[in-house]
């Protein structure tokens, strides 16, 4: 048993991370086909070269930044309000908003659009995949902070309002500090699930606003390319270092 | 009477219930006044009701003369000690004893001569750069108190601050906080459910029973001349013999008869360290415990002996 752990969690290790470990291991092989012919970093030269990827690659990170802090301010300020008044049908509408399968909700996203811009005059853009990605997020993020609030002693609050606080004094000095671990981590999830959609933003994406994954299913479907292999490890250090950040923030707060 | 908080009528109803009915009373200021009674009497609530977390339903909350009870907390100088003590866990010892102070002065320095005083004071010296975690029980206690007291609030609430504490623990802090009280003049409003806790501490103390205070007055009064059973028996032990109430230390027990006593058998004794109780049946049948020194004795199962206690000792007339 004691031996067997171990070689089972490798194991787990491996299927999980073995896919990530081949991908980067041909994004710097010579050939095209996957056959080893020597290292080479043509394909990261013929990425930085391609000015469709570049583009759709600021657009995701500016949309993934935008809808983060929107996501996360309004979501923990939800989170909070929820734990103040504790209501449970509010509460399970967030899971619901969970488990909705991502084409309904990209449809029903996308309707919601249409209708409002009967009246506004605006089109489809990079405003529209914001708030679409602002509205995904919150529940992820309300669920992060909540967690951590279930664990918070109303009673500090109280201290804080009885040693000369105001109430938005007490959230600040006191309920924020507090919370502010999960506030980061729900960040960190926000803008990973925004970095990575595709089915929501390809359906309320205008022509301005493709995305790096939109760009990357549109080349993957020309045929194997292994540009993408490049591109797909650049994104996956990316997001190891961001968590990597992340915890480290963890734990010296 | 220099009455520094005055409660005059309050009621609070929660939705299903009163859980403070028409209480009214008057603390006069640097005064050890406590609040007793059974859990769910009603003390937290009236603390809060100070405090300013609850608003009364009916009646008016004095400070000084001066209505509070439509004021928010911050705006109210009276400080509390929560029962769990809610440090602020983010923060350090220091920074939880200056928290109060930033909205109080814009002046820094007198600020900080006033932080190191009170830490001082509260044997929290050295101390300052540890965070709650760090601390044991009776400092995390001391932290608290240093917090509020620092502010100087004209009135100190402390919600069962000792009840955390071990035992041993607690007797020592309880001889601590009187001294403290007495140093700093500062009036308390303290609530426990202890008797003997509120007994040895305060000036004044109330009895509360579901809701309303059943009586007022000086320990020594309210022990020797409850006015209704309840505060009789939550007061101290009693036994009710033919309708009237004799606390246990009042009855001399005896081997030979004497003129006027009662003849008792004997069925148990409960050793207590320096005093013991011996449980007897009366002719009647009533269980009579009296109090003897633990020198005394022993006395034996189904041996016979003779209570007898002077009628001044008689708690007579009781609601
Ligand atoms: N927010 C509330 N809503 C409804 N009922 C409440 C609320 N707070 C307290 N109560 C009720 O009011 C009564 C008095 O409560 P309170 O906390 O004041 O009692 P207590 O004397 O402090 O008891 P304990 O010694 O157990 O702390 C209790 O029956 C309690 O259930
Ligand atoms: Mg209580």
């Amino acid at each position: 048993m004691k031996r067997a752990l171990p070689l089972y969690a490798l194991g787990a290790y491996l299927f999980l991370h073995l896919p990530l470990a081949i991908l980067a291991i041909f994004s710097v092989n010579a050939s095209r086909f996957t056959i080893w012919e020597g290292f080479s970093l043509k394909w990261y030269r013929a990425m930085f070269a391609d000015r469709d990827l570049l583009e759709s690659a600021a657009n995701s990170l500016l949309i993934a930044v935008a809808a983060t802090i929107l996501a996360t301010i309004i979501g923990t300020l939800a989170a909070y309000a929820l734990w103040k008044k504790a209501s449970p049908w509010l509460a399970g509408s967030l899971y619901l908003s969970l488990v909705t399968p991502e084409i309904v909700t990209g449809i029903s996203l996308l309707a919601f659009f249409q209708w409002i811009f009967r009246y506004l005059h605006l089109r489809l853009g990079m405003h529209t995949v914001i708030l679409a990605h602002v509205s995904f997020s919150i529940a992820y993020v309300v669920l992060v902070v909540i967690a951590r609030l279930r664990s918070f002693d109303p009673a500090l609050e109280e201290a804080a309002l009885d040693l000369g606080e105001t109430e938005f004094g007490a959230f600040y000095r006191v309920t924020l500090p507090y919370l502010a671990p999960a506030i980061a981590a729900a960040a960190m999830l926000a803008f990973t699930v925004s970095i990575d959609d595709y089915v929501i933003t390809s359906l309320v994406a205008g022509v301005d606003s493709r995305t790096l994954p939109m760009v990357i299913y549109a080349m993957a479907r020309r045929g194997v390319n292994p540009v993408l292999n490049a591109v797909s490890t650049v994104v996956v250090a990316g997001l190891g270092a961001l968590i990597l950040i992340s915890e480290r923030l963890r734990r010296t707060a | 009477m220099d009455a520094v908080l005055e409660l005059a009528n309050v009621s609070k109803a929660f939705a299903t219930h009163k859980a403070v009915d028409d209480v009214s009373f008057a603390i006069p200021r640097g005064a050890f006044f406590s609040l007793l009674g059974p859990s769910g009497c009603g003390k937290t609530t009236t603390l809060r009701l100070v405090a300013g977390f609850e608003a009364p339903t009916v009646g008016e909350i004095r400070l000084n003369g001066e209505r509070i009870d439509l004021l928010p907390p911050y705006q109210r100088n009276v400080n509390t000690v929560f029962q769990s003590y809610a440090l602020f866990p983010h923060l350090t010892v220091q920074g939880n004893v200056e928290f109060g102070l930033r909205n109080k002065s814009k002046d820094a320095n007198p600020a900080a001569d006033k932080v190191r005083r009170v830490l001082e004071q509260l044997e929290l010296s050295g101390k300052e750069a540890r965070k709650p975690s760090e601390l044991s029980g009776g400092e995390k206690q001391r932290v608290a108190l240093a917090r509020a007291l620092v502010l100087s609030p004209e009135v100190l609430l402390l919600d069962e601050p000792l009840s955390a504490l071990d035992p041993q623990l607690r007797q020592q802090v309880r001889a601590e906080l009187r001294d403290l009280q007495k140093k700093t003049g500062v009036t308390f409003l303290f609530v426990t459910h202890d008797q003997e806790e509120a007994l040895s501490l305060s000036d004044t103390l109330a009895v509360m029973r579901a809701g309303r205070v059943e009586q007022m007055g000086a320990p020594q009064e309210l022990y020797r001349k409850p006015r209704t059973k309840f505060v009789a028996a939550f007061l101290g032990d009693i036994n009710w013999i033919s309708g009237v109430g004799v606390r246990p230390e009042a009855i001399r027990i005896t081997r030979g008869a004497e003129p006027g006593s009662k003849m008792a058998v004997v069925s148990a004794t409960s050793f207590l360290g320096p005093s013991a109780h011996v449980t007897t049946t009366i002719e009647d049948g009533t269980r009579v415990t009296v109090q003897v020194p633990s020198s005394d004795g022993p006395y034996a199962a189904q041996e016979t002996v003779y209570l007898s206690w002077s009628a001044t000792d008689e708690l007579r007339d009781l609601k």
